[in-house]
């Protein structure tokens, strides 16, 4: 019972690490038709960006309590302002060509971990975090690290906060309406383009705060786990939907659960490779489910 | 966008002009001369190679330029030529390199049949992956190759029964390899199988182009629904293409076997596949000597770069300059950025566009 309980803790936290990449990149691909390749990039940034806070470069902040707390807003407020800084720069100026914005993507997402490893070192750096976070809490007879919670409590307030976004503001229904019909959004005399530049700095503000919680989850960084993500996010974004943020919720925790019990109970790496295996299927027998469809 | 450029000018002049334009069309001929000749040389590159061209080392690094101007030729076959973003393409090429490494570890054959079998295996895989991954098009296309590469990764890395090596990877025995293709000695004969590799995945890949399917292959690009409304099934034109690409890259990782004495597990990541990208795109897609041209600049630029890094010159700069500068991926990753945007069509465009700028500024 216990085994059962600490594998679906922890599939529910490595579905909630995908949740914050994937909702990002779902809203993206949904809104502009751009696999963001860079994503992964946005993930590491903010992890890096919450390790440096951590480690007492920055004033105020530090690993334990509110010091910790101001850490992770700044890495994801340094990964936000990069997002942004992508879609100005690399995406905005090539938006006559829908290729070569996911080929600038993938430049970005190889040179952003080559600069952060040049910059600290390839190997994995240990991650502070406060006491209160790194320790492990009874439930149902298991010791479940809490760190788990911390990062499905993140989930979910990002998703509440998104759904009350993407439902209750004009910016919101902006969004939606440019997932469901671009062209007739730009017909209606609406400017899509400031939507797009809001989508990816929502998508970097999620999928850095992935990273700084991500850091707590691993309890290291280094400079390929964004990418290594990435692909399990693409998963997530695919059986969920393209554009559904409620979806790739539903996906991202049914992928974490699938990938966590199968490496478990089957040979290790075999969850996933299930998981991976699922994505190939799902677009195979669903190939119109890429459409974007805001739920 | 869609034809081949001609090396030559087209010149519309003079008769002596015209001598000088026909023989400049042979420049190839000359340079594969001049490539097939290298080994003898012991002329110093300084600055381009470590030692004179005629040393191991520099035969090497040559050997290893060619193969992955061959892959990033075949690879365009895909995106230039069809208009297919594969996101797969290093499975075939470490299908390649395994399969063969496979049969002549545990299957005991000897080498030629291995390489042989070993290839086979690399485009049967292509047939059977191809077929399904083409039901879909577009970005899911993209997506189902690379959930299928990553698949083989996981496979690979995960080291099931003890074949593949896991993370280490396996080398290929010495003893099991024809003895002139084994040990520093016989670094030129490596050397040439590449340089034939080139030679044959260009010349594949001109005859599949010019030929009739190869002129669907570029109608399905331009417009696939206008291919389908012409009465063809762009379907099996596809398919074609994935399995001759798939086919190309497996001998290619026949060829990395033999010049790396092994197969390593890098060659499966999806990054390898995007370093292919990155080369094809940095050469100009859909040009006859671009690809082939990028994926030599890259490997040569990674090698050396990454020399340039442990070097004297770059070590003394601030850490400003230094750290950027050490990391050959970095350097590599904005270049291309850079290219991508202010060099639509690759450095193949270049010299038309510095032509078209001249003749407007005349």
């Amino acid at each position: 019972m216990s085994t059962i309980v600490l594998l679906t803790m922890t599939g529910l936290g490595l579905g909630a690490l995908y949740f914050l990449v994937a909702s990002g990149l779902s809203l993206i691909f949904g809104l502009m038709d751009v696999l963001n390749f860079a994503h992964g990039a946005l993930l590491s940034i903010g992890a890096y960006g919450t390790w440096w806070a951590a480690s007492g470069r920055l004033p105020g902040a530090g690993p334990g309590g509110w010091g910790f707390a101001l850490a992770v807003l700044f890495g994801t407020a340094v990964g936000t302002l990069a997002a942004v800084v992508l879609e100005l720069a690399v995406v905005r100026p090539l938006y006559t060509r829908p290729r070569e914005q996911v080929l600038a993507t993938v430049g970005v997402g190889l040179a952003v971990p080559a600069l952060l490893s040049g910059v600290w070192g390839s190997d994995a750096r240990t991650f502070p975090g406060p006491e209160a976070l790194s320790g492990t809490f009874a439930l149902l007879g298991a010791d479940v690290p809490v760190n788990r919670l911390v990062l499905v409590a993140a989930a979910v307030v990002v998703l509440v906060a998104l759904r009350l976004f993407l439902g209750r503001t004009r910016h919101g229904l902006v969004v939606r309406a440019g997932v469901e019909d671009r062209a007739m959004v730009t017909a209606l005399g609406i400017d899509v383009r400031k939507a797009f530049t809001l989508v990816f700095a929502i998508g970097g503000c999620a999928a850095a705060l992935g990273g700084a919680l991500g850091g707590l989850y691993f309890g290291s960084v280094d400079p390929r786990q964004g990418t290594s993500l990435l692909i399990f996010a693409f998963v997530v974004v695919v059986t969920g939907g393209m554009g559904s943020v409620t979806g790739a919720a539903v996906a991202a925790v049914v992928i974490g659960l699938v990938q966590q019990f199968a490496n478990y109970y089957t040979a290790a790496g075999l969850g996933d490779l299930a998981v991976v295996v699922l994505l190939a299927a799902l677009l195979l027998v669903r190939p119109r489910g890429l459409t974007g469809r805001l739920a | 966008m869609s034809t081949a450029t001609t090396p030559a000018p087209a010149a519309v002049s003079t008769a002596p002009e015209h001598g000088r334009t026909r023989l400049l069309r042979w420049w190839p001929a000359a340079v594969l001369a001049l490539l097939v000749v290298a080994p003898w040389s012991a002329l110093p590159l300084p600055g381009l190679l470590d030692g004179p061209v005629g040393s191991p080392g520099s035969l090497q690094l040559l050997a290893t330029c060619l193969l992955f101007g061959a892959l990033a030729t075949g690879y365009d076959l895909l995106l230039g030529r069809t208009g297919l973003l594969s996101f797969g393409h290093a499975l075939y090429f470490a299908a390649g390199s395994y399969a063969t490494n496979m049969f002549l570890l545990e299957a005991g054959l000897p080498f030629a049949a291995a390489a042989v079998l070993g290839v086979c295996f690399g485009a049967a895989l292509a047939l059977v992956l191809g077929s399904v991954s083409l039901r879909v098009t577009g970005i899911g296309f993209s997506m189902v190759t690379l959930a299928f590469a990553q698949a083989g990764s996981i496979l690979v890395s995960r080291d099931p029964g003890g074949f593949t090596g896991g993370e280490e990877g396996r080398a290929a025995p010495a003893e099991l390899l024809p003895s002139w293709l084994v040990g520093i000695d016989h670094t030129a004969n490596l050397y040439w199988i590449a340089l034939a590799y080139l030679v044959l995945t260009l010349a594949v890949v001109h005859r599949a182009v010019r030929s009739p399917t190869g002129r669907v292959w570029e109608g399905i690009k331009e417009n696939e629904r206008r291919v389908e409304v012409l009465g063809l099934k762009p379907y099996g034109f596809k398919l074609t293409a994935f399995v001759l690409a798939g086919a190309l890259a497996a001998v290619g990782g026949l060829v990395h076997l033999l010049l790396t004495g092994g197969s390593t597990p890098q060659t499966t990541t999806s990054d390898f596949t995007l370093s292919l990208l990155v080369m094809v795109v940095l050469g100009g897609t859909g040009t006859r000597w671009g690809p082939m041209v990028g994926g030599i600049l890259y490997t040569w630029a990674d090698h050396r770069l990454g020399d340039l890094a442990g070097s004297g010159a770059v070590a003394d700069l601030p850490a400003v300059l230094r750290v950027p500068l050490s990391q050959p991926l970095f350097l590599l990753g904005v270049l291309f950025v850079a290219v991508v945007h202010l060099l639509p069509g690759g450095l193949a465009r270049l010299p038309s566009r510095l032509r078209r700028t001249r003749e407007e500024n005349r």
